[in-house]
This record gives C-alpha cells, structure tokens and sequence, in this order.
C-alpha cells in the first residue's frame, strides 16, 4: 500500500453486466467470500431462496433490490456494496446493465478505479460487452477487469477462454481501449467461487491472479490526480463575529484538493480574478499540514488578504488555466424529458455555477455500433458531443487530463432536477 | 509536523464527508443537522468540527425526541451541544401527540416511525431546506440505493424512482420551497468504519454504549431491557447480564447485545468478529418486514 497516497487504502469499482451475466452472483460471491455477510441476513437469504424453491443458497439475493424493484421484477438504480480485505476498503458500485440504463451505468463509472465487465463464457463478446467497454472508457476509468463468468457451464475449456479473450482484445484495440488504461482477463465460475476470491479446484490450467488478487493490487487512481493543482474554493470560513479576538482576522478557505498537492510557502493563483499570493498554512481540523494532496479536505489560509469566495479556484501560480465561457463536451442524457435546445440550464462545474445555453449537438453516439448520428436533440440515455456557451467563466480541464475540474453536470432550471452529465473535450 | 505517513481510509472516507458537509453549507440556505446524542451523529459532530472550526456550524443540530429515550443519551446529548456551543434545537413527538398529529394505537408502542411527523413540523416550522443525518448504505437495504443527498417532496417523501442521479463528487442539493434534501455524509461508512474513527478520533459516547450490567428478559430470542416502558411480562423472569447498546434509540424498540466490550477498541474487536448485522441485533422494528425500513422512508422517515 502506498503510504503516501490518501486513496490507496480503498478502492472503488463497478461491476457491468446484466442479471443473465451473474452479475448479482459475482457481487454475492464477494461479500460472501470474503465474511462480509453476517448470519441474519445470510437466513433471511435461505428464507427465501427456499420459498422461491431453490435446493441451495442463491448469493445472488444479497443485492436484491427494494421492494418496488421486486415488484417490477427490474433494478431502477445504482446500490452501493461495501467489503473490507486486511488490506483496503471496497466500494461497489452495483449498476444495472441493460440499455436503458445507460445513465446508472454512467452513474456508477463516474467514482469508479477499476470496472469489472462481465462476458457469459457461453456467449462470448456481445454488443452489450461492447457498450459497456464503451462507457468505461468515456467515463475514463482506468482499469478494466474482464470477468469470464460461467467457466463450469463450458467445462472450464481453455481454448475457449483464450478465444475470448482474443475477441475482447481486438475490439479494445479498435475502440482504443487499451490506451492509458490496464486489461485484465479472469476465467470464473461465480457459482461455484472459482477465482473470485479462492482459486477453486476447477481451473487448473489458468495461472493468473484472482479477481480479489486484481482488486488488491489495483492503484486507485485516476485522471490528473497527481498533476497540476486544482483547489475550488467550497466555503470562506470569517469568524471575525467570534469572541475570540485571534480570529479576527481569519479567513480559511475551504475545499478539496481535487488533483495535484499544494505546500505551505507554495505560490498561488485565484481564478478568475487572478490575485496572486502564498500559501500561509494548511489546516485540517486543529492539525497544521506542510503539505495536502489530491482528494484530501483542508482550509488554505494565504499571506495576503485576498477576496475570495465560492466558486472561485486556487491553482499554482506557476501553471495556467484561462477561464472559459464555450465548452465542448460529450453529454449523457440523463432526465426523461428531453432537451430542449431553446432553454437555458444551469452547469454545475467543482463548485461553481453557471448558466448555460446549447450552442450546437455535433453528433451522438450510437452506443450499439459506436457510429456517429446528427440528432437534433438529446434524449434520456443518449450520448452526444455538444457545444455550451456560460454566462460565467469555469476554470476547466480537459476531462481526459482531469476527472474533477473536466467534469460537470447539467441542472434543470424550474425543477432542479440534474437531467445531464458532461465530460469536456 | 504532521507528514503523510499512513493514511488509511479513515482519512478518505473523513474527506469525503467534510466535502458533503462543506457542499450543504455553500449550497443550502438554512440546513439543519439531525443529532441524537447516538454515535453516527457524533461522528457527524466531529466531522462538522472539522469542516468549519474554527467558525461556529453554519447549521444548528435537531433532536427529533421521541420520549422514548435513555436518559444517558439526552444527558450526553445536551452536554456536547453545550461543549461544542452550538445551538440545539429539541422537537418532541410528545408535542406531535397534544397536537394530535400524531395518534398511537396503543400506549406503549414504539415511536421511531413517529418521528416523520414531527421531524415534517420542525422542517415546516424552521423552514429547513436540508435536514443532515447520519445515515449509512450499509446499515439496511433500502439504503444502498441511497443518494448521498437525497431529495423529498413537499410530504418529506422518498421516491425512490425519483432521484437525481448524482455523479462524481457534483452534488446537487437545488430545492423549491417546501421540498427538503436529506443530507448524508457519512453514507459510505459501516459500521466497522464508524467505531474506528470513534477510537481514532478519541470520541465520548454515551455510556450504554459500553457493557454494563442491565436487567433483561428473553423474549423470542431477542434480549430485552426491563425499564418502566418495557415491563417484564407474567411468567417472565428477570437476569441481570452484560449488555452494551449497538445502537440507541426508542427504547421500546431497541435492544442491546450481550457484551463485556467496555471499551472502543474491545466492540471494534467483537465488531470485527460479530456474525450479526447491526440492525438484525439490536432494531426490534425492522424485522417486522423485509421492506419496513422502505416503507418507512417513503413517509418520510430519514
């Protein structure tokens, strides 16, 4: 583990699939595997799974939904899953994978390290496994574990294994998957705990890690998380109304390091106003930093009193970022009302906000055949490159270079509902 | 100084909630944190300290009281609001019932779903637009879907085909009047979590969260405490045992687990080697129905 990096002590990933794929049983295997479910619901489980008349335990009732998914027989939404190893903290992000659900897949990739996309062995790679490496890539996330679930069903047969794996690789090539990213392949049999997290008695032939051996060794990084200093201010802590006449003059500012690392003495650049100063101290609660790092939340205090609010981001004063007020991005629809390209929306961008018209959609993205289609507006779960004009400047990154200050999202300006979510070119 | 060394993810899992907190106080207009006295809301208090210290909360806490506590935890309670001089705010469900909004069937039943009603007045009263609490995904499964800010109608309803997706760390906690945000920082926390930053953190808690001596009942398998609002029944017979508490909260409904765990780092160890989830053990309430907690939630539980 990495001492010197806040996130390595835990790792988020996402598992793409369908029900069909045993995605549930993968996800139950894991908890179960690795002691994460404890007796009453593990009874509960096999409650059920008698009354449903099935001979043994079916993991796959450990992510049942809520009720009203029950009902439906469908998953409306991402659920969150956690497991611990002796090593490091495990989120899942558990999105449901079928076409309409695009906007929960997008969901669930966007806090995602690693995705886990899982190919029926029967089956091989279908368009399904395309649109979800798809996905992955667009939303950049940087490690990618293909999961050939379903070896028992092709009696553990190598040769198809490795046909697969062919296929899977060519296709990463085509739609340059590989690039700045890491592909793992795993044969498995969710069912019968097969290289999850025990390698099993079944797949003697394969040498390779297990998917928990993966997920242990997997950085959690992520686009321009150790590049350049990005700091949006969230809240200017002024207690001058304070009894305590020290703090009359303070003026923290809050926030995240969203990438990169910032220390004390280190010269600074407020945008957009672009006021120059010097990093006085870092605080976090009543401890003083010499240095923060990506991800971490700190108070930045500065030599010179600068005004300074909301919205606004600190950056090195070394490096330079021009505010902007057109931005070009690809967009996932996420509301089921459409666009509408006459109305203004507002852009929520790091901690700024901004209004927003529709210059131009240049094309959407046909998730099936990855071809390019002229559409005239976007609907829930399409994809498309489209052109914003702001009222406000945002200071931003491409969201190749930067997963914060490159993304956004789209707000409805009468329900407030977020209908989008952008990634900028 | 301080260096680098050993970050865990007890500090990310610390930064992220400082972020939500952070996000409510820029993005809300008068948002209130729900405080209980119990241990995920003072890990919330110590969270907040650590987001805005050193300016007072820009938020005052709520206690939504259902008269059915341990006096241990309202003492505690009223004792860490004066420490950390911040405002608190207590709403009984008592007053809901002379008001007649809220109407019992029976005397003594539990009152943790009458809580809605009377957390929906305080909203109304205060015009709260963002209500803090702290909730965790792992704690049932109507939660794993949660948002980490989840949005209720003008009825403190939770839809749940009716959430704005919420992606990366953008959160949006936009509302008209009269609709509410459900605020939870701590979401992505277990229960593992939560007792670990309590030990790191040095936290006090209220003392029945620690083993000590209680006389109790068996009831259907269930541990339960004999107090004036839980009167042992006929043929019942009384033991005195080591008990601690999981979770505090109505007492008609909550039970404690047998333990000699009396201090943090013992219920870390028996946490660690428990074979039962925290409201399989201890919530009475919850098990009445696979989907109670569900159903709770969309009347407006938080």
């Amino acid at each position: 583990m990495s001492q010197q990096n806040i996130q390595d002590s835990l790792l988020r990933f996402m598992t793409c699939g369908s029900v069909d794929d045993g995605k549930s049983t993968l996800i139950g295997r894991l908890l179960f595997d690795t002691k994460t479910i404890l007796t009453d619901t593990l009874t509960q489980i096999e409650k059920t799974s008698k009354k449903r008349g099935m001979a043994a335990i079916d993991l796959s009732l450990i992510t049942d939904g809520l009720q009203a998914e029950r009902e439906q027989g469908i998953t409306i939404d991402v659920a969150y899953r956690y497991f611990s190893t002796g090593k490091r903290k495990y989120i899942i992000a558990d999105a449901p994978g079928h076409e309409q659900y695009t906007r929960n897949m997008v969901t669930a990739a966007s806090t995602a390290h690693l995705a886990i996309i899982l190919i029926d062995a029967r089956k091989g790679v279908l368009t399904q496994t395309r649109r979800h490496s798809f996905l992955a890539k667009l939303v950049g996330i940087p490690h990618i574990v293909v999961a050939i679930n379903k070896m028992d069903l092709i009696d553990y047969d190598e040769n198809q294994y490795k046909s697969i794996c062919e296929d899977y690789e060519k296709f990463a090539k085509e739609i340059k998957l590989s690039e700045s990213r890491t592909i793992e392949f795993v044969p498995m049999s969710a069912l019968n705990g097969d290289m999850i997290v025990a390698r099993g008695e079944s797949i003697h032939w394969y040498q390779g890690p297990t998917l928990l051996d993966i997920l242990e060794k997997t950085t959690a990084d992520y686009a321009g998380k150790d590049k350049n200093f990005r700091f949006p201010v969230q809240f200017v802590c002024r207690p001058h109304a304070s009894d305590d006449h020290q703090l009359h003059d303070f003026r923290g500012f809050m926030g995240r390091v969203e990438s990169g690392s910032i220390s004390v003495g280190d010269e600074i650049t407020v945008l957009p106003s672009r006021y120059k100063s010097k990093v006085k101290s870092i605080q976090l609660g009543d401890i003083t930093l010499n240095k923060a790092i990506s991800e971490q939340s700190v108070t930045i205090l500065l030599e010179d009193e600068i005004d300074i609010s909301r919205g606004d981001m600190i950056i090195k004063s070394n490096d330079a970022i021009e505010p902007t007020k057109n931005i070009n991005a690809m967009v996932c629809w996420l509301s089921e009302t459409a666009m509408a390209s006459s109305r203004a929306y507002l852009i929520r961008h790091t901690s700024r906000e901004s209004k927003a018209k529709l210059d131009k959609i240049d094309f959407k993205v046909n998730i099936e055949t990855l071809g390019h289609e002229i559409i005239p507006n976007l609907n829930m779960n399409d994809i498309a490159q489209v052109t914003f004009k702001l009222a406000q400047p945002i200071m931003m990154d491409a969201y190749q270079d930067n997963r914060s200050t490159g993304a956004f999202i789209i707000i409805d300006e009468s329900t407030y509902h977020t209908v989008g979510a952008g990634m900028i070119d | 100084m301080p260096t680098l060394q050993n970050l865990t993810h007890l500090d990310w899992l610390e930064s992220e909630a400082i972020h939500i907190l952070r996000e409510v106080a820029g993005q809300c207009s008068n948002p209130v944190l729900l405080f209980s006295g119990g241990k995920d809301s003072l890990c919330l208090l110590r969270l907040a300290e650590k987001a805005f210290r050193p300016g007072r909360f820009p938020f005052p806490l709520l206690h939504i009281d259902t008269g059915h506590n341990y006096n241990e935890v309202i003492q505690f309670r009223n004792f860490r609001a004066k420490e950390l001089n911040e405002r608190l705010i207590v709403r009984s469900v008592e007053d809901s019932m002379k008001r007649g909004t809220v109407v019992l069937k029976t005397p003594h039943e539990p009152r943790n779903k009458h809580q809605s009603v009377t957390l929906l007045e305080a909203i109304a009263e205060f015009e709260f637009d963002c209500c803090i609490g702290g909730a965790r995904r792992d704690e049932e499964k109507a939660r794993a879907k949660e948002r980490i800010m989840s949005f209720r109608d003008e009825f403190g309803q939770w839809d749940p085909k009716n959430q704005r997706p919420e992606l990366w760390n953008l959160y949006n906690a936009k509302v008209h009047k009269g609709e509410n945000i459900r605020a939870f920082p701590i979401s992505n926390w277990t229960e593992m979590d939560v007792w670990q930053y309590i030990e790191r953190e040095k936290l006090d808690l209220p003392s029945i969260y620690f083993a000590h001596k209680r006389p109790i009942v068996r009831r259907l398998g269930a541990i339960v405490p004999i107090t004036p609002l839980t009167p042992k029944k006929d043929h019942e017979i009384i033991e005195e045992i080591m008990v601690r508490y999981r979770t505090v909260g109505d007492i008609t409904c909550t039970a404690p687990v047998e333990s000699t765990a009396d201090t943090v780092h013992k219920i870390i160890i028996e946490t660690a080697s428990t074979t039962i989830t925290e409201r399989g053990a201890t919530r009475l309430d919850d098990q009445t129905s696979d989907a109670s907690m569900e159903q709770r939630k969309k009347e407006g539980y938080f």
